[in-house]
Parts: C-alpha cells; sequence; structure tokens
C-alpha cells in the first residue's frame, strides 16, 4: 500500500489497487491493473509513462467516466468528500457514476482538463455561456453574478479583454488561449483536485511555459492538489512532488519527484531517464536504448510486463510472477518499486 | 503520442490468439481484411445471401417461373392464391386442386369455385415449356410444375402459385420476370453512372483548381433539378412507337444521368485528400509517374469505398424506376418491372377484391432493404485500416 | 550568400527562398492577400553535415523544407543543388523531369510513420517502389536490394512480406528510413521524424539516425520543434519565426551563447528533465504572430522583453555578427544573452514570476552557470 506522506497531512485523494479493464468483444485489455497512488492539497504528483500505460484511463477511472466498454473491475478511490461542512470519506469506485454525490463531484470538487480543449469545448456556443453553465451547475448564482465570475475567471488565468472574449467560440481562439480558457471552466467549481491530462502536448514550448507557470501560481493561490498527466519527462521534473511511472497499466515505481530522477530503481524507469536527450548531454554520441516496443495490450507478456525490454531479465522468476508495487526497504519508505531485483516473489501464481 | 489506431482496429478485427494468428495477420492484404471485417456484420450477411438468391432468380428465371408471363387466360382473370396440399388420403402427394370458374349474375364478380375431387399433382423441377438457360442450352424443367405423370398437363393451366393478375396473367411467373427487368436496370444504372462519376470526380479531385470549380458548379446545377418533375418531362418526350429495349435502356440512361452526381462528389473528396495523404507525397517523392499514382495508390485506397457506394446507389435506381413505372412513365406494358406490376394494382377496387395484386411491393421492400444493409456492412468493412 | 564550406561547394544552398500561400475569398475565390509562410530565408548546408531547422507550429520551417524538395513550388527565390562538386541544379526552378532526376538526391523521412506508408503495400513493394519506379525492373535484383536496406535499418528482412500493419511507429519509421536511402540520396530531410514516437522508441531512431550518417556519409536537414532532441542530432541550427530566420550557427554557439531574444526565449522554455535543474523561465508574453498580418518592423518585437522604438519600425538586417554567426536583431551588438548553461536556478520562495521584466533583466545573462555543475550525478 502506498503510505507517502504517512505522518504528514491527510491525503485527499488515495487511490488503492486500482483495476480497470476492458471488455471489448475480443478479450480482455488490462488497462489499468493495480494503480496505488495518493496525493495532497497543495501537492501535485505526476503519473507518467508512455503511450498504452493507462495513465489517462486512470484519471477517467477517478473521475468515473470510463467509457463502455470499460469498467473498475477492483480497487478503492477513497476521497475526501466535503458535504455540510465536513469531510467524509468516500470510494468513489463503489458510488454510483451517475449518482447525485458523482455529479457533485465531477467537475465540482474534482476537475479535469484535457490535452485538446477544442473538443472540450463545443463549437456552436460561445465559450462564455459554457463557462457561465459550469458555474451554475455547482453553485446557486445567477446568470449575471454568473457572467462576471466567468470573467473574473478568465482574468485569474491570464486571458485579457475576459469580457469580450466571453462572447467568443472556442475555434476563435488560439490553442494557448483555448488552453487557459479550459481551465479557468475547470476553476469555476473552485476544485480540490484538478487532474490535467497532457495539458500541454498540443502546445508549443514557448506556451507550454506559460501554462505550466499558470498551473503553478494557481496551485499556490487555490491550494488545490493537481494530478498531471503526461508522458513528458521534462514537465514533471519542473512541476512534480511526486511521481508514478507507469508501464502496461501497471506502476513500476513511485516516489518523490528527486528520488524518481536521481535515484530511479525500476530498470524502466532507468532507461527512459538516459534515454532522453537533453540541452545538457553531450550532443550526437548514441543513447542508450530500451529495446523493442510497448506490446500490443492483447499480447501482454506474462509476469513483469516489461521483462522482455529489460536488460536484468530474470529468467523463471520475472516471466513467471507478478511484481508487487513494494517500499524499497523500511528506512527509505517513500520508494514503492515493483521489480524483483528488490524483493522476492510473494504469489505463487505460475 | 503513438497510439496506434490501426492495428488497433486490424487487430481486434480478428480474434489475436498466437504467433501463427499474428503472421496471418502480418501479411493480410486489404481485401482480406475487409472480408474478415465483413464477415463479422451478420445482418449484411443475410443480405448478400438475400441479394444472391435474387441474382439467381434474374439468371434462370425461365426455370423459376413455370407460365408464359404474358400469356392471357380470359377464363382465370383474377384467381387467388390456390395454396398447394401436401398430403392427400394415402399419404404424401402434393397437389393443388382443380377449380372451375363462372361469373356471379348479380355482381358480375368473377367466382371460383375449387373442385375437391380433382387433385392435380404438382412436383419439382417439372417438366413444363421448353426454354434456353441464359439463352444458350435448351430445357423444359421448372422448379415446379405439375407432375410429369399427370399426363403432359402445363403448370400455366392448372397452377397459380400468387393467383392472377385481371387478364389472368400467372402472377408468380410475373414477378419473376419483373425480378428480372427491375434488378439489372438498378445494375446497368449504377455502371453507367458510377463509370461518369468515377471519371468526372477524379478529374475535377486530381487537377483542382478552375477545372474543380466548373464541374462542382455543374454538379450543383445538375443536384438542384427536382428529379420527379425532370423525369417525368423526360420520360414524356420518349417517342410511343420505341420498343421495350429502347424504352429500357432510355430509362436507364436517364437514371444514370441523374445519379453520377453523388459519386463524382464523394470520389472527388476522396482524391482531394488522398493527394495530401503522406504515402502519395512519398511516392511522388520517389520519382513515380502520375499515371502509377493514380492507379496503384489512390484508386486502391477508395474502391474499397465506391462498391460501397456502389451498392448503396442500387435501391435508389430500383425506385426510381418503379416510381417512374407506377406512374406510367418508365417501362410499359408488354414490359414487366416491379413498377409495371404495381400500377396494375393502383385503383381500390383491386385492393379490396384482389389484394394479391400487391404482392410486387414485397421483392421491392426486401431487396431495396437487402441492398442498404449490405452497403451499410460493405461500407464498415471497406476501411480496414480505420483512416 | 556564397559559402564555401570545408569541402569547396555547400551541397544545398537556399538564397532569398519565399512561399506565399494566397488567401481567397468570395464566389470569384480572390486574392486578398497572403499567408508568408517562408519569407526570404536563406541558408546553405554542407556535405556531411546537419543543419537543423527549428521554431514552433506555423513558423514556416516544414513549408520551407517542402519546398527544397519541390514539394511545394517556392514563391520566389533559388535552391541551389550540387549533387557532385561540378554540377548545379537550382531546383526552384527545375522541370518536371529533371525533378525526378534530381530527387534520387534528396529523399524525405516524414513525420507520421502511420499515414506516410501506403497501407495496401508489403514492405518490398513499399521500400522496392523508388527502385522500381526509377529502373530497376529486375524483382530479384529489387528484392535483395530492399533486404539489404532493411538490415541497414535494423529490421528483419523476413519481414518484406508483410503489410505495415503489422508493425509498431518505430518500426515503421524504419521501414521510412529504408525507403528514403533507396536510391543513396546525398540529402535527406527529416520533417520532425520522431515527434510522433513514444519517449522510449524516440532514442532508438535518433541512434539509427546517427549511425547511418556516419556510414553512408549522408547530409541531413532536420526540422524539429523539440529543441533537445535538436540538440543531440545537428552540427549547426538554424531558428525561425513567422516565415524568418532569426539565428543561425552552430550548434555549441547557439545553446550557450544565442544572440537572439526569440532563440534565449526558447531555450529558456524548454523544461528540463531534472527537479534539480528547475529554473526560471522567460515567459513569452502573448502569442505567435499571425503570418498572415505580421507586425510591422521585427515580427518578434511585441514579445520581446529588449524591444526599442526601431524594433517597431524597421526590419533588422540578416548578418553575419561573427564567422559563420548570423542573425537578424537590431540589438545584437549590446545585448548579453542567457544560454543554457547560464539557467538562473529556481528562486524556491517566489516560484517564477509571470512578469519577464523583473526576473531577467538583460544583465542577468551574465549570470553564473554555477548550476550547470549539478548535472553529473
Amino acid at each position: 500500500m502506498a503510505t507517502l506522506a504517512a505522518g504528514k497531512r491527510r491525503p485527499l485523494l488515495r487511490v488503492h489497487n486500482l483495476k480497470t479493464y476492458f471488455f471489448p468483444d475480443e478479450g480482455t485489455v488490462r488497462a489499468v491493473d493495480g494503480a496505488s497512488f495518493e496525493v495532497c492539497a497543495g501537492q501535485t504528483l505526476g503519473i507518467v509513462g508512455e503511450s498504452g500505460c493507462g495513465k489517462s484511463v486512470t484519471a477517467r477511472s477517478i473521475l468515473r467516466i470510463v467509457e463502455h466498454p470499460g469498467e473498475i473491475v477492483e480497487g478503492e478511490i477513497r476521497y475526501l468528500h466535503r458535504t455540510d461542512g465536513r469531510e467524509v470519506e468516500l470510494d468513489l469506485a463503489q458510488i454510483s457514476a451517475d449518482g447525485p454525490e458523482m455529479r457533485q463531484i465531477r467537475g465540482g470538487e474534482i476537475a479535469m482538463i484535457f490535452q485538446e480543449p477544442m473538443t472540450s469545448f463545443s463549437p456552436v456556443h460561445p465559450i462564455g455561456s459554457q463557462i457561465v453553465e459550469a458555474i451554475r451547475l455547482h453553485s446557486p448564482l445567477g446568470k449575471r453574478e454568473a457572467r462576471e465570475r466567468a470573467a473574473d475567471l478568465l482574468r485569474q488565468v491570464g486571458i485579457s479583454r475576459a469580457e469580450a472574449r466571453l462572447d467568443e467560440y472556442a475555434y476563435q481562439l488560439s490553442g494557448g488561449l483555448r488552453q487557459r480558457a479550459m481551465i479557468a471552466m475547470a476553476l469555476s467549481a473552485e476544485p480540490r483536485v484538478l487532474i490535467a491530462d497532457e495539458p500541454t502536448t498540443a502546445l508549443d514550448v514557448t506556451t507550454q511555459a506559460q501554462i505550466l507557470d499558470l498551473l503553478r501560481q494557481l496551485q499556490t493561490d487555490l491550494g488545490m492538489a493537481i494530478i498531471l498527466i503526461t508522458h513528458n519527462l521534462g514537465v514533471v521534473a519542473e512541476m512534480c512532488d511526486t511521481v508514478v511511472v507507469m508501464y502496461l497499466g501497471r506502476v513500476v515505481e513511485e516516489g518523490s519527484v528527486d528520488a524518481i530522477f536521481h535515484n530511479p530503481k525500476h530498470p524502466y524507469t532507468r532507461l527512459l531517464l538516459q534515454s532522453i536527450p537533453s540541452l545538457y548531454s553531450e550532443a550526437r554520441v548514441p543513447l542508450p536504448t530500451i529495446s523493442g516496443a510497448i506490446p500490443h495490450p492483447y499480447n501482454r507478456p506474462e509476469g513483469c510486463p516489461f521483462h522482455d525490454r529489460c536488460p536484468q531479465f530474470m529468467p523463471g522468476t520475472c516471466d513467471r510472477h507478478v511484481p508487487e508495487l513494494q517500499a524499497l526497504d523500511e528506512r527509505e519508505s517513500d520508494q514503492l518499486v515493483s521489480c524483483f531485483l528488490y524483493h522476492e516473489p510473494t504469489d505463487e501464481r505460475a | 503520442m503513438a497510439e496506434d489506431h490501426t492495428t488497433r482496429t486490424i487487430e481486434s478485427t480478428v480474434a489475436v490468439g498466437g504467433a501463427r494468428e499474428e503472421e496471418r495477420i502480418s501479411v493480410a492484404t486489404q481485401w482480406q481484411l475487409t472480408w474478415w471485417r465483413f464477415r463479422k456484420h451478420k445482418v449484411a450477411n443475410i443480405a448478400a445471401i438475400v441479394l444472391i438468391t435474387y441474382y439467381v432468380v434474374v439468371l434462370f428465371a425461365d426455370f423459376f417461373a413455370y407460365a408464359d408471363p404474358n400469356l392471357p387466360a380470359a377464363k382465370r382473370g383474377l384467381l387467388p392464391p390456390q395454396p398447394i396440399h401436401l398430403f392427400d388420403d394415402d399419404g404424401w402427394n402434393p397437389h393443388v386442386l382443380a377449380f372451375e370458374g363462372s361469373r356471379d349474375p348479380e355482381t358480375f364478380e368473377r367466382v371460383y369455385e375449387i373442385l375437391g375431387d380433382q387433385p392435380i399433382s404438382v412436383q419439382f423441377f417439372a417438366q413444363g415449356l421448353e426454354y434456353e438457360i441464359l439463352g444458350i442450352i435448351p430445357w423444359d424443367r421448372h422448379l415446379i410444375g405439375v407432375s410429369d405423370d399427370a399426363g403432359g398437363a402445363l403448370a400455366q393451366e392448372h397452377v397459380s402459385l400468387l393467383g392472377t393478375d385481371i387478364q389472368g396473367r400467372d402472377m408468380w411467373s410475373r414477378i419473376v420476370f419483373a425480378t428480372r427487368i427491375s434488378m439489372t436496370i438498378g445494375l446497368i444504372a449504377v455502371a453507367i453512372s458510377q463509370i461518369l462519376g468515377i471519371v468526372i470526380g477524379g478529374v475535377s479531385g486530381y487537377f483542382g483548381g478552375l477545372i474543380d470549380t466548373v464541374i462542382q458548379r455543374i454538379i450543383e446545377i445538375v443536384r438542384s433539378i427536382p428529379q420527379i418533375p425532370l423525369l417525368m418531362g423526360i420520360a414524356a418526350a420518349v417517342p410511343k412507337d420505341w420498343t421495350i429495349e429502347q424504352i429500357y435502356f432510355a430509362i436507364t440512361i436517364l437514371l444514370a444521368l441523374i445519379l453520377w452526381t453523388e459519386l463524382a462528389r464523394v470520389v472527388r473528396g476522396r482524391f482531394l485528400s488522398l493527394r495530401e495523404e503522406d504515402f502519395v507525397m512519398a511516392a511522388e517523392l520517389a520519382g513515380a509517374s502520375r499515371m502509377r499514382i493514380i492507379l496503384r495508390h489512390m484508386v486502391p485506397s477508395f474502391l474499397s469505398h465506391i462498391i460501397a457506394a456502389t451498392t448503396l446507389a442500387i435501391p435508389t435506381i430500383i425506385i426510381s424506376e418503379t416510381s417512374l413505372s407506377f406512374l406510367g412513365l418508365g417501362l410499359r406494358p408488354p414490359a414487366i418491372s416491379w413498377g409495371v406490376l404495381l400500377q396494375q394494382a393502383q385503383n381500390i377496387q383491386t385492393l379490396a377484391l384482389s389484394p394479391w395484386l400487391l404482392l410486387p411491393a414485397l421483392p421491392v421492400i426486401v431487396a431495396i432493404l437487402a441492398f442498404n444493409f449490405l452497403g451499410d456492412g460493405l461500407r464498415d468493412a471497406a476501411d480496414p485500416y480505420g483512416t | 550568400m556564397t559559402v564555401e564550406g570545408p569541402n569547396g561547394h555547400p551541397l544545398l544552398e537556399v538564397k532569398r527562398l519565399k512561399k506565399y500561400f494566397p488567401i481567397r475569398k468570395g464566389f470569384m475565390r480572390r486574392e486578398v492577400g497572403a499567408v508568408r509562410a517562408v519569407d526570404d530565408v536563406s541558408f546553405h548546408i554542407d556535405r556531411g553535415e546537419t543543419l537543423s531547422l527549428v521554431g514552433e507550429s506555423g513558423c514556416g520551417k516544414t513549408t520551407a523544407a517542402r519546398c527544397i524538395l519541390r514539394a511545394n513550388d517556392p514563391t520566389d527565390g533559388q535552391i541551389l543543388f550540387r549533387p557532385t562538386e561540378d554540377q548545379v541544379f537550382d531546383v526552384a526552378q527545375s522541370t518536371r523531369r529533371e525533378l525526378r532526376r534530381l530527387r534520387r538526391d534528396m529523399q524525405l523521412i516524414f513525420q507520421d510513420p502511420f499515414s506516410s506508408l501506403n497501407p495496401r503495400f508489403t514492405l518490398l513493394e513499399i521500400v522496392g517502389e523508388p527502385l522500381l519506379v526509377n529502373g530497376m525492373r529486375s524483382g530479384r535484383e529489387r528484392q535483395e536490394r530492399v533486404e539489404e536496406l532493411l538490415r541497414l535499418v535494423g529490421m528483419r528482412p523476413e519481414y518484406m512480406r508483410r503489410f505495415p500493419h503489422a508493425f509498431s511507429g518505430g518500426q515503421r519509421q524504419r521501414i521510412g528510413i529504408a525507403r528514403a536511402l533507396a536510391l543513396n540520396p546525398r540529402l535527406v530531410v527529416a520533417d520532425e521524424p520522431v515527434s510522433a514516437l513514444d519517449v522510449s522508441v524516440q532514442a532508438q531512431i535518433l541512434n539509427l539516425l546517427l549511425e547511418l550518417q556516419q556510414k553512408l556519409g549522408l547530409t541531413y536537414l532536420f526540422v524539429a520543434h523539440d529543441l533537445s532532441v535538436v540538440k543531440h542530432l545537428s552540427d549547426r541550427v538554424a531558428v525561425m519565426y513567422v516565415g524568418r530566420l532569426v539565428e543561425m550557427t552552430d550548434r555549441e554557439r547557439l545553446f550557450n551563447s544565442p544572440r537572439h531574444p526569440y532563440t534565449e526565449a526558447l531555450l529558456s522554455s524548454v523544461p528540463e528533465p531534472d527537479p534539480r535543474k528547475r529554473s526560471q523561465r522567460i515567459v513569452l508574453e502573448g502569442e505567435v504572430a499571425n503570418p498572415a498580418a505580421p507586425p510591422s518592423g521585427c515580427y518578434f518585437h511585441p514579445r520581446c522583453r529588449y524591444a526599442q522604438d526601431v524594433c517597431r519600425t524597421d526590419t533588422p538586417v540578416w548578418e553575419e555578427v561573427a564567422e559563420g554567426h548570423w542573425v537578424a536583431c537590431h540589438r545584437v551588438k549590446e545585448l548579453e544573452l542567457a544560454g543554457v548553461r547560464d539557467r538562473l536556478p529556481m528562486n524556491t520562495a517566489a516560484g517564477t514570476s509571470t512578469n519577464p521584466a523583473t526576473n531577467a533583466t538583460p544583465a542577468a545573462g551574465s549570470a553564473t552557470d554555477g548550476d550547470a555543475t549539478a548535472n553529473s550525478e
């Protein structure tokens, strides 16, 4: 079990052993296969991984917006729900996806922003009316007050001429402005947790810098918890306090950002970090690489999902047993790794 | 991020299992992938079987009919459908019962009295009228007919499976021959319109610029003319003294001239988007000639779409022909098509007294539905790469 | 500018290249303006070197590359290509026939490994197509050459009969590279060859590109937006902004001592995959200018924190400010800008400031590079 910030604050959101599978006609895809992590207010958690690692499905599971034929088959999503001034711990995996509590939480207490904001805004309504709608969904404000609040939100995310922008349509805005507007909409209900799914992937590097800056500043001002989902290790290093590294639906390593980048334990994390060129690394020399390609989700390897690409593959162990996410040792309990290099197989699955 | 959509679509096409299966998919051509996907589409499969049956009937209409569709028989007018009895007192013996017609002296209605004591045995593959299979091989067997041992009695004088029309012509045989005309007029008209559509649309899409603009304006003009009045106008201009064949071809070409615009638009759209595809540019940079790029890269990429579009165009034509003939503007007797047959069912008296004259509507509905389902299935399967 | 490279004439010389896309409106499709996608761009590439064109989306880098291959027809300018020392062709003026001949010597690697391979062709047909259409009629010969090419890019020749759908993104990119190399080109234009790939696969393709360059003596024009990748692959780098070049020099100088404010801002925006190197960024205000209605003077002036009156009125000159270092900036002589090594460590208490005027004044460029020592673990 993940106990990252043990003894400190009570985490806002704790995900434990989450499993979200898809059941298309052709078989089962274990998109998320046992993810555990937690995040506290004012903290940024990064979920990093490549395509097919299940990072987006994890986010969608938290908000209970997993598309058919996917469903949460196991695990807990414990969230400190604020109701009538009290905090009640609620397992989001157990309550109804369309029930009143989930509707209140989704878009209210937990908000999400996406990679391509164009698809999050309706093309036939001005962005203002959509933000107003979002505001009124979670608060009793009247139309006029909601509009004023919408303009305030746009100003807060650094959009100039906020009043005028309210009447513009999504296609009239540039990529960066659209992403800002998306963030404004997400902020409309003063969320306690903001899930950002590849928020800067579609943006240019200078615009990315603006958006990352904005997110960080908003976090300082509002004290939100941010779950940042990305494949860009640079963004993770800049933004996050703790990091979860995923591969083929499983968390392979988890720890503080410093531990992950400067003391990575899992072979996948290590190789991933070594294989990306950086502005500081030596130019025009061969980079260390990870052999092979990410397997197709239908052809997931037995045992450790990474074993067929792993340079430290131990025949008989890694291809037979599935490693569990465990603390490195008693002392360094804030770094967890799922690898047989660090602990013996416990299950007897052949 | 490289989400591998294509592979995913393809692998979800076929249940994945083991290396051998993987190898099979790896070397599968476009047509194989399409076929695998199509086979999963149940309704389309059924529709395909139905349509194959239709065209078997078209090819072997003489075999399926047992009577001359144009032979009037005054004594047998408006005969209701005649049930086939499978058993008699001695056991298995499929037969129909003879009847005697007379006219009601008060209402002048024709009434038929079944003569229960005169069974006429029927059988499959019975001897009957002579004809030539596909116009070549002479034969005299029919799907159903009076038993060979009934002493050479002709089926058309004794059997009327689906009743007869007002002139005493056998409805079953008429529907069979109508199927031949209605189902082929669609094919030929579609073939002509598709050729026009592909060539004009292709030119428009590939060259672009002024040619494209001109062609697009022409298409818009053609499409903006209301179809029914146009058809009525042109059909009315067809000389009265033309033969059945001449009218048949006139109607075919007329329909084709209206329909090509649809496909021309589809083809142009595909050309425009394919022209921008990276693999087309790669071929150009490799030094491939224009001809090669069009024939080897672009056409195969939308051939499957054209097949699907064609399948969906056929029912439009069938309906057009049927409506025209129904209005008396298309084919005219003695030609037989579904529309011609339905035209005879136009008055209220028919509906009340001889509802079986409406039976030709049934094959129309089934054929249209089958074409639409098949077209849908083909369209879904046509693009195994999910582009 | 005519530049004599170390091996005599450069392989490619682009002079004052322009590509305008007309904006048409109304029923008669009247031309009402133009998007200046590439606006007066000049550079050269020496034999065997890698020049990177870098910039943000819409800056014209891809259009420029496509003009060089004549996938787009340039509006104006010269593209002098010298397949051998004593041959010169102006690609911008070449006829269709001549282009077919020239394209054996210049090939393209595409960004998208999925759309760039015809899904209806087998590997043999894909990689063999350039051979076939350039006269290698014998199927056997073609097959042998394709086998050789597949081996060269690290693919198993047994896969030759397979269709692209059987391969992952990285493998498809290898196939695309094999096709580009089929005719032994001299110049390979690589348009964002790794940006569509997964992080763990990018390194494989980058290594392959470097290895092929060494083995075959290729010259690369590398078009990219990812500065870390550009730094890894290039000998020289040219930075584009709204259709124009703003700076061009060798890799070390560009990354360590940039002379154009845009380059400086670009470098500082790259998030570094090292939490101990979180740094203060120069956050550019506003948006990239619209190439259909660019601002007056220097296109970068509305976002430039060093802009003065002259920047608003006059177009800066593209000039060589030091040996091999080209810049288009009015204030190039006076400014001292920060490079990668001069990144300012992040002030932990304040976070980053959104106001660039307060955090990094021009003088801040002289900050020590003490932070860089944290690099090696």
